[in-house]
């Protein structure tokens, strides 16, 4: 129980092991004394009760003890907590952004990644950024978490000592499709990790297998913005209606709970992006957060003229 | 001292009608009679509390097996927050202060009513117009909200639902809240019996009032966090949204000021009926009279200082951390002090372990755990990796419904006969108490272990490695649902069947037991005298009890 693949896994697991012990010890006092009292001092044996009011020494000594035992609780985990919130000197930095519902890691060499690559051994620093809600980074195989946060970098450091993959998966509340935020740190080799480093990311294949138009219209402005984690650009069918020949689309949608029909434009992508939830595409849940104070019109536009190239 | 025999004939405060109107729905929503109001409180909250149960069961449902089983995922992220939103504001909060100290405070003190009855009509009204602001918002455009009972932010500013309505409906019930608190401040204060000195009070005014005081200091808070959040949702002003220049951390420090207080606010009434329940069925005096009181204050005063346990991986400060840990582990120690006070009470005591002291033994067990898995909550390194996981839904569930919840039980097994003058089917309420442990442990212990796992909370769906233990708790929540409604059943029922109960059934010796069941409209005859400390049985000699 008390090693794993991290160092901080046994820490804990330590640590749980002393206040689930004190603590099932009190337990188990406290209930088999009750039940004791319940069965020796019953009424129908005919026992005259006695008014005791209290003794003194007694509530000094059941201040005392748990005042230590506590303060021992917290000692360790104290401890711990102080060596895993310690980053090492020679820690390897990587950015985490999280948005509503996908990890993003980028390397200092300018690689990105959806999943969590680290070398087995190496002390890591993960600096964490949300660009829309509060998400929570956790990996519960080696028992840490950190809240990722909008406007605020927060960090979260560990180390992995077995080579393995292990789950990444948010814990704090971040609407629809929070129990589904799930992706993978895998702690590999030195040398095999140093070659994925080296070597190309999934997106930098597909953006180099897509047509010379894709690359033209800048299809990366989607992705980095998030919007084709909902929207598919094949046509598949995913949370949200797909970008492929959106345009001039006859679409029907739900305005203040009435349906219409409408063909889709300029003005109603403009909308749509601003504004998601004034007319919902039928069929689809209300979900997109508002990009209202995450685009700049620049963007916007661009955006715009994406969607109407990818017919 | 009033005798059996007399009080036997006289005219109950139900029969003697109000001043509004003798009988019929007038003479309770506009009665300024503290028992009257009582009462309307109990039916409110108990039908909100079986709203907020029916929620839970729905997501147990859905949570029996993988993928989608009888709901989506924004069902389910609008169900767990109803159900939270409805069993903390609606249920647990005003619960045991609204229902029992209003019935109850003023009659153990020897009053005749709470110091403010028309505030006191007020409040109930107000905790409906707040109810009622609520269900609004689940019928409105936009949906019942789904940001979770806690509105963190910047989530709830993104999210299309109603949340403005359903803040503004918690800002309402606030009002309530405080206004009862000052009322029963007022009373305490002001309207003890001759000779009530403050250490002759019986423990359940003790805890009410420290709860009181807490309810008037940290409400405010919210209601001010709540209206900073209506500010910046209308008028765009930058305080907790960061794509406003806001602080989203802000955010949870003020909602947890308010919020971390609120826990004892629901935990304190119950530990004030258990010290009333133990002395009368072990038939002798409290052990530590003073160290349960001074302990409700002390956790009325520590509870204010540990909020940010709650925010322990939310980006804080790593010193917070560490204090905020320290003094978490602090508020341990006048709640264990309670346990080990009520256990020794049981001591050379004369035990009859009828339904409601038997409650109040499966309180203390399932209290217990949630008290001391709080420890490991407590403690940071185990609460980085527990923290916004199962194991922290289970410790929540068995502090609140183990510990309030139970009690809450047991409050309405103890002093039905009082409020009703009917007497429930005891060998049933007995079996339910067996049905209702187990059903609870089933329902909740197997989450301390998923959460160990790394389930976290607030998750429409998991990992097939948690399946067993899912299809398990809700096996939990079906037998809960069983205890549930033989509770109702043997309580609604014993009001047309059950025997006319004795004015003392259980030989107990606070004011209340030596008055008629139900009480006569101003409770006492003559304004009493006391001598007697609260739990001296030597007085039961010269009253008027059922023996057997």
């Amino acid at each position: 129980m008390f090693s794993g693949p991290s160092e901080n896994t046994g820490t804990v697991d330590m640590v749980m092991l002393y206040i689930v012990g004190v603590s099932v010890l009190l337990l188990v006092g406290i209930t088999i004394t009750m039940i004791y009292f319940v069965f020796k001092y019953n009424r129908k044996k005919g026992h005259k009760p006695v008014d005791i009011h209290g003794n003194v020494w007694l509530e000094i000594l059941w201040i005392a003890i748990p005042t230590i035992l506590v303060l021992s609780m917290f000692y360790y985990g104290y401890n711990g907590f102080v060596v895993m919130r310690t980053i090492p000197e020679n820690a390897m930095e990587i950015k985490v952004t999280a948005r509503m519902w996908e990890w993003k890691f980028d390397y200092e060499n300018g690689k990105s990644s959806d999943t969590l690559y680290v070398p087995v051994g190496q002390p890591i620093n993960l600096v964490m950024e949300s660009v829309d809600v509060n998400h929570s980074l956790f990996i519960p195989a080696f028992r840490i978490k950190e809240d990722v946060i909008a406007g605020i970098k927060t960090h979260l450091g560990f180390t992995a000592d077995e080579a393995g993959t292990y789950i990444i998966t948010c814990a704090e509340y971040c609407g629809l499709k929070h129990s589904m935020m799930y992706t993978a740190v895998k702690a590999l080799p030195l040398t095999e990790f140093n070659n994925w480093l080296e070597g190309k990311t999934e997106k930098q294949i597909i953006d180099e297998s897509v047509s010379l138009l894709a690359e033209k219209l800048n299809v990366g402005l989607l992705h980095d913005k998030g919007c084709i984690t909902c929207h598919s650009l094949d046509g598949s069918i995913k949370q949200a209606p797909s970008f492929l020949a959106i345009n001039g689309r006859k679409t029907v949608i739900l305005e203040g709970g009435e349906e219409r029909t409408i063909t889709v434009d300029d003005n109603y992508l403009r909308k749509s992006i601003m504004d998601p939830y004034s007319e919902i595409v039928k069929g689809y849940p209300a979900i997109m957060p508002e990009q209202k104070r995450m685009l700049n019109e620049d963007e916007v536009n661009q955006i715009i003229g994406i969607l109407k190239a990818l017919n | 001292m009033s005798d059996g025999k007399t009080v036997a004939t006289e005219k109950s405060f139900y029969e003697e009608g109000t001043t509004k109107s003798p009988k019929g729905i007038k003479s309770w929503i506009f009665s300024t009679d503290h028992k009257r109001i009582g009462i309307l409180y109990l039916c409110s909250i108990a039908t909100f509390f079986v709203v907020g149960a029916i929620l839970g069961i729905l997501m147990r449902l859905e949570l029996i097996a993988p993928g989608r089983t009888i709901m989506d995922a924004q069902t389910y992220n609008q169900t767990f927050t109803l159900h939270g939103v409805i069993m903390i504001f609606l249920f647990i909060v005003p619960g045991l202060p609204a229902i029992f100290g209003n019935f109850f405070l003023p009659i153990h003190i020897g009053a005749k009513d709470v110091a403010f009855p028309r505030l006191n009509l007020l409040s109930w009204w107000i905790y409906i117009t707040g109810a009622f602001l609520a269900l609004l918002a689940i019928t409105m455009p936009g949906g019942p909200v789904d940001t979770g009972w806690t509105f963190y932010i910047p989530y709830s500013v993104r999210s299309t639902t109603n949340v403005s309505w359903a803040i503004f409906a918690a800002f309402v019930l606030g009002f309530s809240s405080i206004l009862t608190g000052i009322n029963f401040i007022t009373t305490v204060h002001r309207m003890r019996a001759p000779g009530m000195t403050y250490f002759k009070m019986p423990l359940f005014v003790w805890s009410t009032y420290a709860t009181a005081w807490i309810q008037v200091i940290a409400t405010p808070i919210i209601a001010i966090t709540i209206l900073l959040l209506i500010i910046e949702r209308f008028f765009g002003v930058g305080i907790f949204d960061p794509a406003l220049g806001g602080d989203p951390i802000l955010y949870q420090h003020l909602f947890w000021i308010y919020s971390h207080p609120a826990v004892y606010i629901m935990i304190l009434p119950a530990m004030g009926v258990v010290s009333e329940i133990i002395p009368t069925f072990s038939r002798r005096t409290i052990f530590g009279y003073k160290a349960i009181a001074y302990s409700s204050l002390a956790i009325a005063f520590v509870g204010y200082l540990v909020w940010a346990h709650h925010m322990f991986t939310s980006g804080i400060s790593d010193t917070a951390r560490i204090i905020f840990s320290l003094l978490t582990f602090i508020v341990a120690l006048p709640s264990g002090v309670k346990i080990f006070n009520w256990v020794a009470t049981m001591y050379k005591g004369s035990i009859d372990p009828k339904p409601p002291f038997l409650w109040v033994m499966a309180f203390i067990f399932l209290f217990s755990i949630g008290g001391l898995t709080g420890l490991v909550l407590g403690s940071l390194a185990t609460d980085i990796h527990l923290h916004d996981t199962y194991f922290v839904v289970a410790h929540f569930h068995y502090v609140m419904f183990g510990g309030t919840g139970t009690i809450f039980i047991a409050a309405l097994f103890y002093w039905w006969p009082k409020m009703f003058g009917r007497m429930y089917n005891i060998k049933l309420a007995n079996y339910t108490v067996v049905l209702y442990f187990i059903a609870f442990n089933t329902l909740y212990f197997p989450k301390f272990i998923m959460g160990y796992m790394g389930m976290p909370r607030r998750y429409y769906d998991y990992l097939s490695e948690f399946t067993t233990l899912q299809f398990i708790s809700t096996i939990g929540s079906w037998l809960m649902a069983v205890a549930i409604f033989l509770i109702i059943w043997n309580l609604v029922r014993s009001l047309k069947t059950g025997r006319i109960a004795h004015a003392n059934p259980w030989g107990g010796v606070t004011l209340e037991w030596q008055i008629a069941s139900p009480p006569p409209l101003e409770n006492f005859h003559e304004v009493p005298v006391i001598t007697h400390e609260p739990y001296d049985f030597s007085q039961l000699k010269e009253m008027d009890y059922e023996s057997k």
